[in-house]
């Protein structure tokens, strides 16, 4: 385990997040592409979480935590999501794990040219950067917890 | 004639210089912010300005080390903007730098290669 995080994700948590991870990996002597993807994954992965942490004022905790097993680093996070969106996320979860490294690389590309930017600065891509730079299924699942929430953890693997 | 845009790097965005005399723009750095539309707005507005009277040889380099998705979009509309120009009164050019192991930089400069009609050079250098 190198990190840990449970809380509310803040802008400036997710600063600090970055510059021990970064500091970290390069005192580990990780090599560049190595380093890159887990940082921009790193990067996609907390910037949902800072995105969506106030669409539950009474729940905005989330997970992070982020490890390195043998030569393979791990990004997993967890946060609330109400069930509506849970359903859309996990369709397009399921449609960016059928897919092989050109199958993604043609779906950002669609999606980046068709996307709009949300208020909040959010394009709808992260998902899908994500599963490219990890070059691993994303590894998923929706703990129901009533009927208007569940918990989403998502878990990546960098190698 | 507009003469210079500058904005100050930051932990989270890259350097921009824009300089209107020899149209040259340069993005440097890093470029991950939470909300990129504020931040990119400057540049967006001031290429707008930048065409209706611009040079004959407009240069974009882009020298980024990482974007989010958040960033990728305004990226694109930054290269809208500039394709939009492109053949009217100035010819525009791109060069996107990328480390010469890092994969995902050459990909994301494809990315943009597939969807605007600019010439873009991929120029691999050992470091940003």
């Amino acid at each position: 385990m190198i990190l840990s995080f449970k809380g509310v994700v803040t802008a400036d948590l997710l600063t600090s997040i970055l510059q021990i991870m970064e500091s970290r990996m390069e005192s580990s002597n990780e090599s560049p592409r190595v380093r890159k993807k887990v940082f921009n994954v790193l990067v996609e992965c907390l910037q949902n979480l800072y995105h969506h942490a106030d669409d539950y004022p009474d729940g905005r905790t989330a997970l992070v935590m982020i490890a390195k097993e043998g030569n393979a680093f791990t990004v997993r996070t967890g946060n609330y999501i109400d069930n509506e969106r849970a359903e859309d996320l996990k369709e397009r979860l399921k449609i960016i794990n059928t897919m092989d490294k050109e199958g993604l690389k043609e779906y950002y590309q669609n999606s980046l040219e068709s996307s709009v930017v949300s208020s909040k600065g959010t394009a709808g891509l992260g998902m899908i950067d994500i599963a490219r730079k990890s070059g691993n299924k994303l590894d998923f699942e929706f703990l129901n917890i009533d009927n208007e929430r569940s918990f989403f953890c998502l878990n990546v693997k960098i190698d | 004639m507009l003469e210079m845009l500058v904005l100050e790097p930051s932990a989270k965005t890259p350097s921009i210089t824009f300089n209107g005399e020899n149209g040259k723009l340069e993005l440097r750095g890093r470029s991950i912010p939470e909300n990129s539309i504020e931040f990119y707005k400057p540049l967006i507005d001031w290429v707008d300005q930048y065409g209706s009277s611009p040079n004959p040889t407009t240069v974009v380099e882009v020298k980024l080390e990482y974007f989010n998705t958040s960033s990728s979009k305004c990226i694109l509309d930054l290269f809208k903007k500039l394709e939009k120009i492109n053949g009217s009164g100035t010819e525009v050019k791109v060069n996107w730098y990328y480390e010469e192991d890092d994969e995902d930089m050459m990909e994301a400069g494809e990315d943009y290669q597939a969807i605007i009609k600019l010439p873009f050079t991929m120029i691999e250098v050992e470091e940003i």
